[in-house]
């Protein structure tokens, strides 16, 4: 399977939009949500046939036998994270829980086992050949390049090995990102014309460089600060990193997008930069899968 | 007699309220109106728990009066008494210990500090030693009392840090800014408010961030209300439709208006700068005391 | 000597993949035998720190190099520790950066990466 990433390292500048409108573009078969934190492109992609769901279960929680509990308060001392309440019987608070174990090895009555949490489900959407992989998390879970590895993997299973995939990357550089990168054939970053914008493009650039992925840059709402917008071109242009256009700020954006359309679906001066971007990285995606 | 008038609450005094401001995700506001609100009152507490981001002093430039290290405990390594046995290394469920050949390696960055390891090795070559994990201040600005944490760079566990925060019981009005998202830092920031304000953007993507704290804020059992801001009268609003459609009440709206973003991008504080948005933010703190009051009274609950 | 790469698939032919501690499995390539096994990573499945994990298993398979595209700076100071030689991988499969390594086409993996544990 072939991969494009859409990328951004801050959130909040226009990954999603541009995401969403080059699955149209493409009427690709095969794509993904890689920010489980905060999924969001489900809400522009319509409804679907037919819908998998999987368990997710993340680190082991404690959990008290009652039956065997003498209440000696040993597990409620020895715990760091205040996740051991005694009223009205001792329990696990299942928020609070680390999994360290320390409550186990306390007990001296072996009152304590650890038991698979799940938080969260990993979502398979399907409609006639389109196949779309995303995940949520439960309430108060964090997540971790697990999952986004996951969400990948279940999209290389279902699709084509031939098709085009285009996935919605993480926001930031951390974990999570690094597997959005994994085996991608061109990432395309959404750059945001300020300091922390600049500044976050450059760290997530450095990190695809390192894993060899190749990387194109375009900036969204880039009439919001022209300076800025010009020296993210100007340091693309000394890295050797193809730019590939610029998106103006588009109020008709936020109402496509309420209204479950995607830009490309619309005529404003954002949706035309938006179509000639993805021609380019299309063009651009070839060249990197022959070399 | 004389209690009684003594006793006559002014509009924005009154009894100890903690209200938590949050949103799902970063850049919605959620700064510029714990600050506005902090500001507006006549004694007020601001308390800055985004410890990876703290913004609210680029706001309030307090005076800081005290600053303090917080540390958590880690374990040290005495090499001379670890004889390899690897109870440690397979005990810890953060994978935070590695025994190459005869060298025992700690990793502060993923140790949680639950003290398991330095419990279970039989040689005693394990000890606690208090490590820092990063500052929290305290200061004043006018009549806001202003505390705020930061997490050092490259430290990853902050809830000790915002533990450290709100460990101290205040008085009168507390404003808590939370850290972004709906994850285990928000809800450590929260346990303790009676109140949260979930500040939301007029768009799908806002609609659905806020649909994620809210019912965050549910499982904790928290009164709460929304706050739309950047709202466009002429524009759908996709945050309202969900507080109508869910029963969430609104505290209020805030009009989409550049002029308060150029505040907000300079660092000064509305309320302090233009009569209305003191007006403004005067009433929308005198909703929250009255929705915080009516929640709490037993008779009203719904 | 064992070298150590992480793959994609149990396979010679596979990807080498660009991830360390959650690639599926390593190979493990004994150059006096010339033979290879496949090792799953147990590590990959961890909610934090699988870098150290992985890396301690295969210091524990008495591994004298590894070829990878990125090393987390927690892994690479179980392996330095071990004085295991660290070169970085190019875009091939494992077989050929394998053979590669040994004619030599292999350079030290330069940078390390910081931590990336947000460990919930």
């Amino acid at each position: 399977m072939h991969q494009i990433l859409i990328l951004s390292g801050k959130g909040g500048t226009g990954k999603t939009t541009v995401a969403s409108a080059f699955i149209h573009l493409s009427q690709a078969k095969a794509y993904a949500d890689c920010d489980v934190d905060a999924p969001n492109l489900h809400l522009v992609m319509g409804n679907y046939e037919t819908e998998g769901k999987q368990d997710y279960m993340g680190l082991r929680k404690a959990s008290i036998d009652s039956e065997k509990c003498i209440g000696c308060d040993a597990c409620r001392q020895v715990c760091r994270f205040d996740a051991i309440e005694a009223e009205p019987h001792y329990h696990v608070v299942n928020i609070a829980c680390e999994g360290c174990r320390a409550c186990a090895y306390a007990c001296p009555q072996d009152a304590i086992s650890f038991v698979d949490a799940k938080v969260g489900d990993l979502r398979l959407l399907e409609r006639g050949d389109e196949h779309f992989s995303t995940a949520t998390l439960i309430m108060g879970s964090g997540t971790t390049g697990k999952l986004v590895n996951q969400v990948k993997n279940q999209l290389k299973k279902a699709a084509d090995p031939n098709e085009v995939a285009i996935l919605d990357g993480s926001p930031g550089i951390g974990c999570p990102v690094i597997a959005s990168l994994s085996g991608v054939d061109l990432a395309l970053m959404v750059a945001e014309p300020s300091v922390s914008g600049i500044a976050d493009l450059k760290r997530v650039i450095a990190s695809a460089r390192q894993l060899q992925v190749p990387v194109a840059v375009i900036v969204n709402k880039y009439d919001m600060h022209e300076q800025k917008s010009a020296e993210i071109e100007v340091f693309c242009f000394k890295e050797g990193i193809p730019f590939l256009g610029k998106i103006p700020y588009d109020r008709e954006a936020v109402r496509a997008l309420n209204q479950g359309l995607t830009l490309d679906q619309i005529s404003s001066n954002g949706s035309e930069a938006v179509k000639s971007i993805y021609y380019r990285t299309l063009h651009l995606a070839r060249e990197t899968m022959k070399g | 007699m004389l209690l009684w008038v003594k006793s006559t609450p002014d509009s924005t005094m009154g009894t100890d309220l903690t209200v938590a401001v949050l949103s799902g995700k970063g850049g919605t506001g959620k700064t510029l109106v714990s600050v506005n609100l902090a500001a507006v009152a006549q004694k007020a507490t601001y308390v800055d728990c985004d410890v990876e981001e703290p913004n609210g002093h680029l706001f309030f430039k307090p005076t800081i009066l005290s600053s303090r290290v917080v540390t958590v405990p880690k374990p040290v390594v005495d090499q001379s008494l670890c004889d390899g046995c690897r109870i440690c290394t397979e005990a810890c469920a953060f994978n935070a210990l590695a025994l190459i050949g005869k060298q025992l390696l700690v990793f502060n960055e993923v140790c949680h500090s639950c003290g398991l390891c330095t419990t279970l090795c039989p040689k005693k070559a394990l000890t606690e030693v208090e490590q820092p994990l990063g500052v929290v201040r305290q200061g004043r600005h006018g009549t806001v009392s202003f505390e705020d944490g930061i997490l050092d760079i490259g430290q990853s566990e902050a809830v000790p840090l915002i533990k450290a925060l709100l460990k101290k019981k205040h008085k009168d009005l507390v404003v808590i800014d939370s850290p972004p998202g709906s994850g285990c830092l928000v809800t450590e920031a929260i346990l303790g408010a009676d109140y949260c304000l979930l500040v939301a953007e007029p768009t799908r993507f806002g609609a659905h961030n806020l649909a994620m704290v809210h019912e965050l804020v549910q499982i904790l059992g928290k009164p709460c209300a929304v706050l739309l801001n950047k709202n466009e009268e002429s524009a759908s609003n996709p945050s309202k439709e969900y507080a109508l459609a869910h029963n969430l009440s609104i505290a209020g709206t805030l009009p989409y208006d550049p002029k308060l973003a150029a505040l907000a991008s300079e660092g000064l504080i509305a309320s302090e700068e233009l009569g209305h948005y003191h007006a403004y933010f005067s009433n929308l703190l005198e909703t929250i005391r009255k929705e915080a009051a009516d929640a709490s009274d037993p008779h009203t609950q719904r | 000597m064992i070298i150590a790469i992480p793959a994609e698939a149990n396979s010679l032919d596979s990807a080498t993949c660009v991830s360390f501690g959650r690639a599926p499995y390593y190979c493990l390539y004994n150059t006096e035998t010339e033979s290879s096994t496949f090792m799953t990573n147990l590590a990959a499945d961890s909610a934090g720190g699988a870098g150290i994990q992985a890396a301690q298993d295969l210091v524990d398979q008495s591994i004298g190099t590894l070829i990878t595209f990125r090393l987390g700076e927690n892994a690479a100071k179980v392996l330095q520790a071990a004085e295991i030689a660290i070169l970085k991988a190019l875009n091939l499969s494992v077989a050929d950066n394998i053979s590669a390594l040994q004619e030599g086409k292999l350079a030290p993996l330069g940078e390390v990466h910081p931590g990336f544990h947000h460990g919930h």
